[in-house]
């Protein structure tokens, strides 16, 4: 069931992302931009942990799951160190994932070459 | 001799005497294959960046012309080469090995008739006997210069064109046996506000509009005396609009209007989009295919105008849109 | 031109004359693969957890795994060929932020180690980074300030 509800809201997510793309021809770097600022103002408004409560990985394998980890980060910060949290937050409920994108990213440049298409 | 406005009657209309042309691997895969001199098995030519792979695509096409023509270096007393490439590397950096006396140009897609039409006028005005013009485009080096990472995962869009990696070479002579040039019309920057950068089409129609205007207003003659009006690289868009537009101007081109861009690939089987686009593609096109039907005096006469979108993405970027421009050739066997 | 168009209305004679997106059966596409995407995401975190992973790390793990396995078909040339059919399904996932770190940097390979591939590795995630860090800023200060009162 768990399965079916992260399939369910994960493809959902990406269906507005591609609804973007066609019909605005925003570009897909604004499009992350995008989804990333929104995940944190919906969670923000409370909105976004309910998804992340009944899709699971549905809800935060997308970019707005990105956006909700800072947020939720963030407001961790804040609680345990005020002011300092306000700084300190969203680069340490994001550090995962960026450094692995960072590392994982300039590990595959040195081994790979960029291939022609077809 | 200049007639109207924007058109040269070239009364020693130069001679086209040979033709080279290489196209890449997805290009050898289309229609036009046997067409081309040669087809690379591998589009990198064995070079460590896209700019030198490129770079080394204009040299081979370059060399391949002189030998096709059996003639020296020292024979050429100028080389025209343009790529879309900025500060044109393509052609900066395959010409330096030469002992040619070079001419830069930067047409973008435009670039083949562009250096036909100088060369021509050239020899034409007896400042030389022999004239190179080169061209060259290849996908990679252009994906990465103007639009997304190669290995970045992104939909094109249905009016998105398929940058050609091939390289034009061809040599005009003041004698020789060939079909000769006749007419040149030189086009104006027309910009009529596109700034979607994937519908070149539809950005470089109107400029292909204006010029093809001006050389039947500048030469009084009839589209249908035209073999084929080929144009560079309008696309199955672009094409369409030219087309149409041109029937509301009182010019019917449906009959032998064809373009590069829907020649070389099989649009469908290849998923190109709206076909092929590039430097390359009008100058593999015509010094491959139509050159070929030229010799074999399956064509006549016949109007080439490739045509460029002088797009910068960085000024696109600020709000800009897409200036274009044409350049039609007249060739006559 | 004898019938001169103004911009304006050549823009709107072009959109016209442009086939637009098949918008559905693209969002169908990009709904199966953003959902499979999705799918091995749980998949991840249901192992995880099973080997006694709190729900936290398990979360973060999913993450790490799946921007090395983006990374990964990135490199291998695969990843753009999955997009090519599922568009967003593939561009939405923390996959394709992958992906969009990944491919500039490996094509910038060729300008060096430093101003190749160390300052083009950020140019399409860049602005994620920079837009995601300063929305979690904001939402710090509406937090901090309602920890005030």
């Amino acid at each position: 069931m768990d399965f079916l509800k992260a399939f369910i809201i994960g493809g959902l997510i990406c269906v507005v992302g591609q609804i973007l793309i066609d019909k605005t021809k925003l570009t897909p770097a604004r499009i992350l931009v995008t989804f990333v600022v929104l995940g944190v103002f919906l969670q923000l408004i409370r909105v976004y942990q309910p998804l992340v409560d009944f899709a699971g990985a549905g809800a935060t394998v997308p970019l707005t799951g990105f956006g909700y980890n800072l947020c939720k980060g963030v407001e961790k910060a804040v609680s345990e160190k005020g002011f300092l949290g306000i700084f300190t937050g969203g680069f340490t409920a994001s550090a995962a994932g960026i450094s692995a994108a960072l590392v994982f990213g300039f590990l595959v440049s040195i081994i790979f070459r960029s291939k022609p298409k077809k | 001799m200049r007639i109207g406005r924007q058109t040269v009657k070239l009364d020693n209309p130069p001679v086209i005497i040979e033709t080279s042309s290489i196209v890449g691997v997805k290009e050898g895969e289309g229609p036009l294959r046997s067409a081309f001199d040669k087809v690379l098995t591998d589009d990198t030519l064995g070079e460590k960046s896209w700019e030198k792979s490129e770079s080394m695509l204009q040299k081979q096409t370059m060399l391949l012309a002189l030998e096709k023509a059996t003639l020296a270096q020292g024979d050429i007393d100028y080389i025209l080469a343009g790529d879309l490439l900025n500060q044109c590397v393509g052609a900066h950096y395959s010409v330096r090995d030469f002992d040619i006396p070079f001419l830069g140009l930067y047409g973008a897609c435009s670039t083949m008739t562009e250096s036909m039409s100088i060369g021509s006028m050239l020899v034409g005005g007896g400042f030389a006997n022999h004239v190179m013009c080169l061209t060259s485009s290849h996908f990679c080096s252009s994906e990465k210069q103007f639009r997304n990472p190669l290995e970045y995962g992104g939909q094109r869009t249905p009016s998105a064109q398929w940058t050609v990696t091939g390289a034009g070479c061809a040599i005009l002579a003041s004698k020789g046996s060939g079909p000769r040039i006749t007419h040149v019309t030189t086009g104006k920057v027309i910009d009529k506000g596109v700034t979607d950068i994937s519908n070149m089409g539809a950005a470089m129609a109107p400029a292909a509009i204006d010029t093809l205007l001006a050389h039947f207003n500048d030469t009084g003659i009839k589209p249908d005396e035209y073999d084929m009006i080929v144009t560079g690289d309008l696309g199955v868009i672009g094409s369409d609009i030219l087309v149409e537009l041109m029937m509301e101007e009182g010019f019917d081109i449906r009959e032998n209007h064809r373009d590069c861009g829907k020649m070389i690939y099989d649009i469908e089987k290849q998923d190109v989009h709206a076909g092929g686009s590039g430097c390359g593609c009008c100058g593999s096109v015509f010094c491959g295919y139509i050159y070929r039907e030229l010799k074999r005096h399956n064509l006549k006469k016949i109007l080439v105008m490739a045509t460029g979108a002088l797009m910068n993405p960085m000024v696109v970027e600020q709000g800009e849109s897409i200036p274009a421009v044409a350049h039609a050739v007249t060739i006559e066997n | 031109m004898k019938h001169e168009m103004t911009n304006q209305e050549y823009n709107e004679y072009i959109k016209k004359k442009t086939p637009n997106s098949k918008i559905f059966t693209n969002c169908i596409k990009a709904f199966i693969a953003g959902g499979i995407i999705c799918v091995i995401g749980q998949c991840i975190t249901a192992l995880m957890k099973k080997w006694g992973l709190n729900q936290e790390d398990a979360g973060t793990y999913t993450s790490i795994i799946l921007v090395f396995l983006g990374a990964l078909l990135t490199g291998l040339d695969i990843y753009p060929r999955i997009a090519k059919f599922a568009g967003a399904g593939t561009v939405v996932p923390i996959t394709g932020f992958a992906n969009s770190v990944v491919s500039p940097a490996l094509e910038a390979k060729t300008e060096g180690m430093v101003l190749g591939t160390g300052a083009k590795i950020f140019t399409i995630a860049g602005p994620v980074i920079l837009y995601g860090i300063l929305a979690s800023w904001l939402a710090g200060i509406v937090y901090w300030i309602i920890s005030l009162f």
